[in-house]
């Protein structure tokens, strides 16, 4: 065999540079035309933005829902839809919202993003990215497949034992639940790897940790939350499939089991869940203070530990979706300190965006304004929360539509606020245009005003009384005015979300064509053109303080000689992102689509029999084996001499 | 890359490939133990759980699991971490020889080990129907055999691997030390369940 060294091969640098670096690149980066190449790709951004295209169709859908049942509520004593289908709704709406929507959009985002803005040509493990695309994908269909054939989940989306368990929720129905949970847990903890590695190892020189960008920097603290929670629920709703197919008993007190322990398991993970959710909403919102501010976020340190502390708090408050239980009062003191605790970080960012804002130049452009949308809505959803971890007055509303209100001020006001926001910035970065200012500006005070319409009242009526996941009520209670103003503003808002939606439509189309760095910003990412090469970078940047674009106006300094004619990718050291090792990223494969497809007949097939986890063992082990297997020639680098 | 660029430095002399912490699929493998040191976590915390609501452990009439096929079990997936490093160091030097030999004996381990772990099964003296406890103690061995059954199939793969003409990769080195490493992980894990199953109850009753 040749043995080449290392001079032998095509680089970048001096003599490969501008137009036929680029050629050269997309030669090894791009992907091939056709249907098996589309299927086989593993690019970040590709699948990233499929897994966020995908999220959106489950947004839209768990909103159709959310409409269903707002229509059936605006009046009392409403034969609209039965009870069964009320109940099937809510539970279909937050199961799509958390499991396919929430969580999902925020790990596409960060799939998207990350490598650009840490300076990356490539996510780490791309193929086990395209492997969790698809196996969302299964997760979501199997739900709203269920759903179409009319036997839909229908214990709402904690799936309580023992309303869930094999005596009282019969046929197959929570089975679909369970594994539907299986498929995003998989998917989820995917990405959670990816984006772990990403950030610690493939890191632009110089970009230590004290200069990552704040995204990353949530996008790192959700990932280790989801490796360190999401087993909880796969474990919990393991338990409750082989208590419904093989006849265990973990939730079953007659054979010494305890329902309880679904409660424990199920917000384990649940609670870390919504940080999950938000945390990376609050690195849109640093990302975005910061552009719109026109000066770096303030206090950079802070935001950074408020995250850390968030993440390890997260871990530290389940229990306070139990007051109702009797559990021991001690539990009760310290749960509640713990959560009055998270209070602290999440206003210290608050402080800091507004110190930002104040101290910096700032335009309100359409994602500023989701921005302070954002701060309005979840100081008030904030400020609910820490009533209720007051046991006394959790316990007064516990089950009412108090709780509905504050969770969706939180989750809507928190989160989608700041991804709606994070569209519009990021928009050109996916697509290479501009999203529609005017449009943008009359879609965001629409869902603004609407959302309030929608779910203040759900405070009032709460506050009478009314309790969650009724399919009616009798009139005279005072219920009436409360719920009417809930359904019309739920219309307008989801008029709002269509608006937006248009605009996206619109804008892909037709709108103004972007530069590299339209906004004018300071990351890495702007630093690639809109929409990004598909090597994302011709050559890796090299980072020297935490704004590199901001510092590095007239030219950003570089480094060369990755090899051209191969993936390859350049790893540093985790601290101080010191370049390190030269690493080839793996080429497209359809495997990890076959791997996707053999888990996803395990998963369904489970449901009705066990021996399908046995006999499955085979395929899945057998596409694995392919997926992994080195193909082609063996390459000429690196080679033992 | 639109904005102008200065050449600051050039990545060419940099190795192709690198063991431990500074290859990516360590870090890979690190983030797989943290979610499968979570799972275990979480059972084992459910065992004490289901434990707290008993009034003895195993509950009443039931005996403990009988101790000689989970002990011979334990011996040798022990005594196998011998073989193990041998094979991580073997890999580290890049001597395909006794790569392939040890690959070959760490196979064998996994074959016999997962023979044993059926006989396991067959020990529990509960049924997984019987109760909860029988459910926790099924799903912990169930559990830990998904675990050995996985770090066996790459094993048996790794060797038929090792025995290709791929075998003249560096990187392909990086992925038998690596899996020698995952086979550590395995067996640590094993340790406090086997305690839990076999011995605690023995323990306490």
């Amino acid at each position: 065999m040749t043995v080449l060294t290392a001079h032998d091969l095509p680089r970048d640098g001096e003599k490969l540079k501008g137009v036929a670096l680029h050629a050269r690149l997309e030669k090894t980066w791009s992907r091939q035309p056709g249907l098996w190449a589309w299927l086989s790709d593993v690019d970040h951004k590709a699948i990233g933005r499929r897994y966020i295209v995908t999220a959106m169709v489950f947004l839209l859908l768990g909103g159709i829902a959310s409409l269903v049942m707002r229509l059936q509520l605006a009046k009392p004593e409403s034969g609209l839809i039965s009870a069964q289908r009320y109940n099937e709704l809510f539970t279909m709406h937050g199961t799509t919202m958390m499991f396919l929507f929430a969580v999902p959009v925020m790990e596409a985002m960060a799939v998207f993003l990350v490598p650009l803005m840490v300076g990356t040509r490539a996510i780490s493990f791309p193929r086990l990215n395209a492997f969790s695309y698809f196996t969302y994908l299964a997760g979501g269909v199997l739900l709203w497949a269920a759903f179409l054939l009319n036997i839909a989940p229908d214990a709402g989306w904690f799936a309580y034992v023992p309303l869930s368990g094999p005596e009282f929720s019969p046929g197959k129905r929570s089975d679909i639940w369970a594994q539907m949970v299986t498929f995003t847990e998989v998917a989820g903890l995917c990405v959670a790897v990816e984006i772990t590695a990403t950030t610690l190892k493939q890191r632009a020189p110089g970009m230590s940790l004290a200069r990552m960008p704040l995204f990353v920097w949530a996008a790192l603290i959700t990932a280790l939350m989801t490796i360190f929670s999401m087993p909880a629920i796969a474990l919990a709703s393991g338990f409750l499939i082989s208590d419904r197919l093989v006849g265990t008993h973990f939730y079953n007190p007659y054979e010494h089991g305890d329902a309880l322990l679904w409660q424990h398991l199920f917000w384990f993970f649940g609670h870390p869940e919504v940080y999950m959710i938000f945390l990376p909403a609050t690195g849109f919102v640093s990302h975005i203070v910061e552009t719109f501010s026109r000066r770096a976020v303030l206090a950079y340190p802070a935001m950074v530990l408020a995250l850390v502390t968030v993440g390890i708090i997260a871990f530290g408050v389940w229990v306070h979706h139990m007051f109702a239980t009797g559990l021991p009062r001690l539990g009760f003191a310290f749960y509640t300190a713990a959560t009055m605790a998270v209070s602290i970080p999440a206003g210290i960012q608050i402080f800091c965006w507004i110190a930002t804002i104040w101290a910096g130049r700032p335009r309100f452009e359409v994602p500023m304004l989701w921005v302070v949308g954002f701060i309005v809505t979840f100081v008030l959803g904030g400020l609910s929360g820490v009533m209720q971890a007051s046991v006394p007055i959790d316990l007064q509303v516990h089950d009412t539509y108090f709780v509905v209100a504050h969770f969706h001020y939180v989750l809507i006001g928190g989160a989608v606020f700041p991804l709606l926001g994070a569209f519009t910035y990021w928009f050109p970065k996916f697509t290479g245009r501009m999203m529609d200012e005017g449009l943008g500006k009359i879609a965001f005070w629409t869902a603004f005003v609407s959302f309030q319409l929608t779910f203040f009242p759900m405070h009032i009526s709460g506050m009478l009384g009314m309790p969650r996941r009724i399919y009616t009520y009798p009139s005279g209670l005072g219920w009436e005015e409360p719920n009417l103003l809930s359904t019309v503003g739920a219309f307008a808002f989801a008029a709002a979300l269509g608006l937006f939606l248009v605009n996206v439509f619109v804008s892909m189309w037709r709108g103004r064509v972007a530069g590299a760095n339209p906004w004018d910003a300071s990351g890495l990412e702007w630093a690639a053109a809109s929409p990004p090469a598909s090597y994302n970078f011709a050559h890796i940047p090299v980072v020297t303080s935490r704004t590199p674009l901001w510092d590095n106006r007239d030219a950003l300094p570089v480094m060369t000689g990755l090899r051209v004619d191969d993936r390859e990718l350049l790893l540093t050291t985790v601290m101080e992102a010191r370049p390190d090792v030269r690493e080839p990223s793996p080429e497209p494969s359809i495997w990890p689509l076959m791997s996707s497809l053999a888990v996803t007949v395990v998963f369904v097939s489970s449901i009705f029999t066990p021996w399908a986890v046995v006999l499955g063992l085979l395929p899945v082990g057998a596409a694995l084996t392919a997926w992994f297997w080195p193909k082609g020639p063996v390459t000429p680098e690196p080679v033992i001499e | 890359m639109n904005m102008p660029v200065k050449f600051a430095g050039d990545l060419t002399e940099l190795p192709t490939h690198a063991y431990g912490h500074r290859s990516l699929t360590w870090w890979g493998i690190i983030a797989f133990f943290a979610i499968e040191g979570t799972f275990f976590a979480l059972a084992i915390a459910t065992y004490f759980y289901l434990a707290g609501g008993e009034q003895s452990w195993p509950p009443a009439p039931f005996r403990p699991p009988s101790l000689l096929a989970g002990t011979l079990f334990t011996i040798l997936i022990v005594a196998s971490e011998l073989p193990n490093t041998l094979l991580k160091r073997a890999a580290e030097k890049k001597d395909l020889r006794t790569v392939q030999k040890y690959l070959l004996a760490m196979s064998a381990v996994g074959f016999v080990l997962l023979v044993l772990r059926a006989f396991e099964f067959a020990s529990l003296n509960v049924l997984w129907t019987d109760n909860a406890y029988g459910s926790i103690l099924w799903a912990l061995l169930f559990l830990h055999t998904t675990h050995i059954a996985t770090d066996a199939g790459d094993t048996f793969v790794l060797t038929g691997l090792m025995f290709t003409r791929h075998a003249v990769e560096a990187r392909r080195f990086v992925d038998v030390a690596e899996n020698a490493m995952y086979w550590r992980f395995v067996w640590i894990c094993w340790l406090p369940i086997y305690f839990l199953i076999y011995w605690l109850p023995r323990l306490i009753q």
